[in-house]
């Protein structure tokens, strides 16, 4: 067995952290509230829809350390192990008062009431460290994930892109680059960590393998990738995590890969990092995967954690079940593939035995020709969890449908195909009359619940008319939705 | 931007009309700015968490609180029992508002107990530890059901009545009658309630509390501890937002922490997880409005008959004003010649709503715009060639349902301002052709206007307080009773007092809000912080004012008139004192350098029993056009584009009103389109936390956005330097969203059909209404 180091090692802005005493559902935000009393930082929610815990976690990553922004009242304290927290009191500017982004705040009134301030800085920071807040666009989607009450965020905006001309080159964190990624270096010793407070345990394998062998060992473990599932369960429900196997470091699931026509993302690869290959193979994909979460919320969870989960309401598993991808579930005696629709059981059922773990998802490149849509319905448009999700790759050869993969989240226990409705296709011309033969097969396929995100009535309605839309899109010249 | 800075020297740095930036926009950004969970705390504080009950309506049969008592850290669990005095906040004093429920739980969420815990997470644990055993009785969640029940009130309902309505609506060429279903909201300020309880010597109390009121949470406090309110002190430097979610509401927290602390001598905090946050508090009211409307062929409305029936929860919390304002604003900007309005403030087994930006006159509002969409499409015209056709007007078309006569209406000018600027015309022809071509994508465009009254209509509230202080060396300390939520209160008052002395606003200093220094406040709330604390700092910088004059002119042997105070220091005579030395000069001379100020508001009055009087002392206006574009096979929306012209008299700051207008206006639009309350057959409230409740983002700011300030107004009140409150009218432009999302829903069935679509208008909503028009209208347009 490996040996454990017994503490988790970090930067919390320039001072170096060890702490053994660390139980496995502890925050980052409770630590810095309550632990080291830097109060910058807010809890509005606890949920990570928010915002107002909004802090920077840097990561080594290629030869180099990536500044990411994330939910601190659900980003589990001892997965900063080997990182960078950086908070809104280490923000300044170049002599040390305001930063650029800052200053822009308050000349652009961008702050009434300000609970919400600390965040959305440290949001508008990450985005004009990384690539500048240069369009309106770029600038929303970097606010995905804050909310704020009082402004109506048009000030923030003006703010964003006032600070957006500023050349980020002499920033404070780009000078201490090269320093951070030396002190974390020094910190790290490729060892398993596990730490525990009272009967409350963490532990971070070394290795994949290594978290085999622990899974062998803990099968009443909860594993836990980005924890922007598992951290509710802790913060809502006050759900016993422990032990805690975390895997969200481990760079063999970090693996994204294009071979064999199909993209391989490891389990541990989160939205963000997978975002420019989706953008790169999948034509259709880009505006939907924006629209999974916020920002923050990307950069923390995982397409695996989101499988893994196994919620009726995810927005992957419609989205790679209509391409055909497949899945690896790894354990110490070897690792597994099955296609991904088969591993949705029933509602809190997967084919996942408790020592094994969701190494990988495969997905197949589209086909030459094919048609593929991917639709996400919700009350608000971005972060929000959709009512109906609908995930479509249609073949059409000399006319006809040859192959039909409809899948839909939100409409069944499980995410699903529409076998009634791929029936109705398959064999027909591609035409408005074989959709809405489709369309009316879709009653029989589903017979959604009514809950607080919608009615039954709706969710079917609305299945049914993402197909007419996807004819119409692929056929029609009239725009058949609004524009992003 | 920085209007005040521009001509230095000339003027003052931050006086009055000048765009100075929030005075704690520094510490926002920097993360120093200390809400009361961010205050250090002494040695040995607790926390608090609430149980709450798990049933919607029900007797307790047992409480077996063991399992509580003895779960990690619990130091003390509060029942009913253990309240020394009165288990009571209400409010308004109508004894049904306990902080702990007693032998019955009256709605799903109530505190039924509280734990006290050495942490707060432990606290919060124990609180799941519970065992109540409930025997449910029936339980009527909303407003159907409440009437189907037999219509239990919470409170008095209101009539207004004038003309012979009933006359009016039988002889109308046209009539209409139909109903309204109008969302409630949750206020989500960002940071949640929270009291922090320090003990103090004998029997007093300090309590910091996330309050718009710190009179009331005092008042309430001193209630349930049974001790006089002089013991009690609440102080709050700023809140994360309040909306009227922290008038009432906070007394409960303020009450379990201050009860907690002198039980044990220790200081006590008492935070809810957003989810309690939610489900415990009140929040806007859901209304159902029945409307029957009397119209001409011209669209001119001849009479309307109008009930309002509202969701008030389980207690009259403020359900009594809140429904009033209601029927005080079902006009808007029209004139009912006939007329006859009620209110149903029904009982629910429900959270007591309460409070919320706008109080109730958002719901009237929306109500009468309803009616103006029925009479445009009844009669197949634009709904603005409606609402221009009944606009106030003059003598003859100007008095209100409560017989307040309209004499500042600017509507006219305004409208026709924003309709050019805006292109309204253009846009809405372009738009109907648009829609002629039949596409999945629609868009509709609507100009609604807002006229909203000022004043408390409980004639008392309307008394403001300050207390300032010129210490020796020049600098001022300025304490009023109004509280810092975010709208820049304290910016906006400090200028004025800036403005009397003609110094830099760096000079003046705000303190937190302490019942300690000014007594007897009213609620910062019905818009009126400004007016009412503006006037009252005015007053008191006026009488020390006086006071150095008077010393000024003894000394240097001037007349009165020759001391005059200006940007470069006091001009006596004709030499210039330096304002610190003319302060230090008076104080050697012991001259009284304090000063407390007072104001009232003139010439209002309100009879509620005759339904008769004057009850607001101005109306603020303001009108937006939006156009949105819809999708009709999921009803997802988008705002395109949206104008705002908005009065604000002559503003106060300019930046700070202009951000009370775009952020009235996207709440609004939050609470009219995507915020949905959903309560599950059992009681329980669904949408409790912002994964489930969706206020708006930035993403769903319009996609053009566009404000203006009537530059021109100024109030023909004597309002504080002629300034009009902002805080609640701009809410309700928002309004101009539906009518517009409403108008492209139209024109699926041709516009024959008023789509009637209820709020919140969601994605689904919208996609039903279109499914309706369409199997009504038939034929496509
Ligand atoms: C504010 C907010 C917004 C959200 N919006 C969306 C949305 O728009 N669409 C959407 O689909 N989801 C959304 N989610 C849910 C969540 O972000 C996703 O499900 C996410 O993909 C989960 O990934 P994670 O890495 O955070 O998983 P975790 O929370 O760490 O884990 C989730 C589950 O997967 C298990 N698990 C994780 N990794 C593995 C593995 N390698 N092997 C086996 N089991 C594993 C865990 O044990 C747990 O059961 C949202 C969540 C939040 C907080
Ligand atoms: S506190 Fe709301 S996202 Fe973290
Ligand atoms: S400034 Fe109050 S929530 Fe954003």
């Amino acid at each position: 067995m490996t040996m454990a180091r017994g503490e988790i090692r970090f930067l919390l802005n320039d001072r170096e952290i060890r702490l053994g005493t660390v139980g496995a559902g502890d925050t980052l935000l409770d630590h810095l509230r309550l632990d080291q009393r830097l109060r910058g930082t807010k809890e509005g929610c606890a949920e990570g829809d928010c915002g107002a815990c909004t802090v920077l976690v840097g990561r080594r990553a290629g030869g180099t350390i990536r500044y990411e922004t994330v939910n601190a009242c659900i980003r589990l304290l001892a997965s900063v192990d080997l990182c960078h927290v950086v908070t809104v009191e280490y923000l300044r500017g170049p002599e040390g008062g305001l930063h650029a982004v800052q200053q822009a705040m308050v000349d652009h009134h961008g702050s009434q009431c300000g609970f919400c301030t600390p965040g959305v800085v440290m949001s508008l920071y990450a985005l004009w460290m990384e690539a500048g807040c240069t369009s309106v666009e770029a600038v929303e989607t970097a606010l995905q994930g804050n909310l704020c009450r009082c402004t109506g965020y048009e000030p923030i905006v003006r703010a964003a892109l006032a600070a957006g001309n500023t050349a980020p080159d002499g920033d404070f964190l780009a000078a201490e680059r090269a320093h951070v990624l030396e002190r974390l270096a020094a910190m790290t010793d490729g060892a398993r960590v596990m730490v525990s407070r009272d009967e409350s345990t963490a532990i971070l394998p070394a290795n994949a393998g290594d978290l085999a062998v622990i899974l062998a060992e803990y099968k009443d473990a909860t594993i836990v990738a980005g924890s922007t599932d598992v951290g509710l369960w802790v913060t809502k429900h006050m759900r016993d995590i422990s032990p805690a196997i975390f895997v969200g470091h481990l760079d063999e699931l970090k693996r994204i890969s294009v071979e064999e026509g199909a993209v391989t993302l490891g389990a541990g690869v989160s939205y963000s990092d997978a975002a420019p290959v989706i953008a790169e193979h999948f034509s259709h994909l880009p505006e939907f995967w924006s629209r999974i979460g916020g920002w923050q919320v990307r950069n923390m969870g995982t397409v695996g954690g989101n499988i893994a989960n196994g919620s009726p309401i995810g927005d992957t598993p419609p989205v790679l079940i209509a391409l055909g991808a497949e899945l690896t579930l790894r354990r110490v005696e070897g690792q597994r593939r099955i296609l991904l629709e088969e591993y949705f059981i029933d509602y809190g059922k997967q084919d996942r035995a408790p020592d094994e773990f969701v190494e990988a998802v495969h997905i197949p490149l589209p086909a030459a020709g094919s048609l593929n849509a991917a639709y996400k319905i919700s009350k608000r448009r971005d972060e929000d969890i959709s009512a109906v999700c609908g995930a479509f790759s249609v073949t059409v050869e000399e006319g006809l449908v040859a192959r039909a993969r409809l899948a839909f989240g939100g409409m069944a226990a499980t995410p699903k195909r529409a076998a009634g409705a791929e029936a109705a296709l398959v064999g027909q011309a591609w035409s408005e009359a074989s959709v809405r033969a489709a369309m009316a097969a879709l009653a029989d396929d589903f017979s959604p619940l009514s809950d607080w995100r919608a009615s039954a009535e709706y969710r079917s309605r609305v299945a049914a008319n993402l197909l007419l839309r996807f004819y119409l899109e692929t056929t029609g010249s009239q725009p058949a939705r609004l524009s992003a | 931007m920085d209007g005040g800075r521009k001509d230095a020297g000339t003027r003052v740095r931050g006086g009055v009309h000048s765009a100075e930036r929030h005075d704690s926009a520094h510490k926002h950004v920097t993360g120093a700015a200390d809400y009361i969970d961010d205050m250090v705390e002494p040695v040995g504080t607790l926390h608090a968490y609430l149980g709450l009950s798990e049933a919607a309506h029900a007797e307790i049969v047992s409480i077996d609180l063991t399992a509580v008592r003895s779960a990690p850290g619990v130091v003390d669990v509060l029942t009913a029992a253990d309240i020394p005095a009165v288990n009571d906040v209400s409010p308004v004093h109508a004894h049904d508002d306990p902080v702990f429920a007693e032998d019955k739980v009256m709605f799903w969420g109530q505190p039924v107990f509280a734990v006290i815990a050495e942490s707060r997470l432990q606290a919060r644990h124990a609180a799941t530890l519970a065992r109540i055993d409930y025997r449910p009785l029936d339980a009527a969640i909303d407003i159907d059901a409440a009437m189907a029940a037999g219509g239990d009130l919470v409170t008095k309902p209101l009539k207004l009545e004038r003309g012979s309505v009933d006359k009016a609506l039988a002889e109308a060429p046209n009539r209409i009658i139909g109903n309204m279903e109008i969302g409630g909201q949750d206020h989500f300020y960002l940071e949640g309630h929270i009291a922090f309880a320090i003990p103090g010597e004998d029997e007093t109390v300090t309590i910091h509390s996330s309050t718009q009121h710190p009179s009331e949470a005092q008042t309430l406090v001193a209630q349930v501890l049974g001790v006089a309110a002089n013991a009690i002190s609440v102080q709050v430097r700023r809140m994360g937002g309040g909306f009227g979610g922290k008038e009432s509401q906070p007394a409960l927290f303020a009450a379990v922490a201050a009860l907690a602390a002198k039980r044990l001598n220790r200081p006590v905090k008492i935070r809810p997880d957003r989810d309690d946050d939610m489900i415990a508090t009140g929040k806007r009211h859901d209304f159902k409005v029945a409307y029957d409307v009397g119209f001409d062929d011209e669209g001119r409305i001849l009479g309307v008959e109008g009930t309002y029936a509202a969701r008030c929860g389980f207690s009259a919390d403020l359900s009594g004003p809140v429904t009033d304002r209601a029927l005080f604003h079902a006009d808007n900007a029209y004139y009912f010649p006939h007329v006859r309005l009620k209110s149903l403030p029904l009982k629910t087994n429900t959270v007591s709503n309460t409070a919320f930006r706008g109080f109730g006159g958002p719901q009237g509002v929306v109500g009468a715009e309803r009616i103006v969409e029925e009479i445009a499409y009844a009669l197949g015209k634009d709904p603005l060639e409606i609402r221009k056709a009944n606009f106030y007007g003059p003598p003859g078309r100007d008095v209100t349902p409560y017989h307040q006569t309209v004499t500042d209406s600017i509507l006219d000018r305004l409208v026709s301002e924003l309709e050019i600027s805006s292109d309204y015309q253009a846009r809405r022809e372009a738009i109907l052709d648009f829609n002629r071509q039949g596409g999945v994508i629609r868009k509709g465009i609507a100009l609604t206007p807002v006229k909203f009254g000022i004043s408390f209509t409980a004639t008392w509230f309307n008394q403001a307080g300050a207390l300032l202080h010129v210490y020796k060396d020049g600098s001022i300390h300025l304490n009023h009773g109004g509280t810092e939520m975010g709208q820049g209160l304290f910016t906006k008052v400090a200028q004025i007092v800036a403005d009397c002395f003609q110094v830099d606003l760096d000079r003046i200093r705000v303190s937190a809000t302490s019942t300690e220094k000014v007594p007897n406040t009213s609620a910062t709330a019905a818009s009126s912080g400004s007016d009412l604390n503006g006037m009252a700092a005015q007053n008191a910088a006026e009488q020390i004012k006086q006071r150095l004059v008077a010393f000024a002119s003894e000394k240097w042997s001037v007349s009165a008139e020759e001391v005059t105070f200006g940007p470069g220091g006091v001009c006596v005579g004709s030499k210039t004192v330096p304002f610190d030395v003319l302060v230090a000069e008076a104080y050697m001379a012991r001259v009284h350098l304090s000063a407390a100020g007072f104001y009232k508001t003139p010439d209002i009055h309100w009879d509620r029993e005759a339904g008769k009087g004057r009850p607001f002392y101005y109306f603020a206006y303001g009108a937006a056009v939006s156009e949105v574009s819809i999708d009709t096979l999921t009803g997802e929306y988008r705002v395109e584009r949206t104008d705002i012209l908005h009065d604000v008299g002559k503003s106060l700051n300019p930046a700070i009103d202009k951000g009370q207008v775009e952020g009235g206006f996207v709440q609004g639009v939050g609470w009219l389109t995507t915020e949905e309350l959903w309560w599950d057959d059992k009681g329980r409230l669904r949408t409790h936390a912002p994964s489930t409740y969706k206020i708006p983002l930035a993403s769903d700011r319009p996609r053009i956005f566009n404000v203006a300030l009537a530059e021109w107004s100024e109030n023909k009140e004597r309002t504080i330097r002629r300034s009009k409150a902002v805080g609640e009218p701009p809410l309700m432009l928002g309004i101009s969203v539906l009518e517009a999302i409403s108008m492209a829903v139209a024109s699926v069935a041709d516009y024959r059909e008023c789509p009637r679509l209820d709020t919140p208008a969601t994605p689904e909503r919208v996609l039903m209404a279109v499914e309706r028009l369409r199997a009504h209208g038939g034929a496509e347009a």
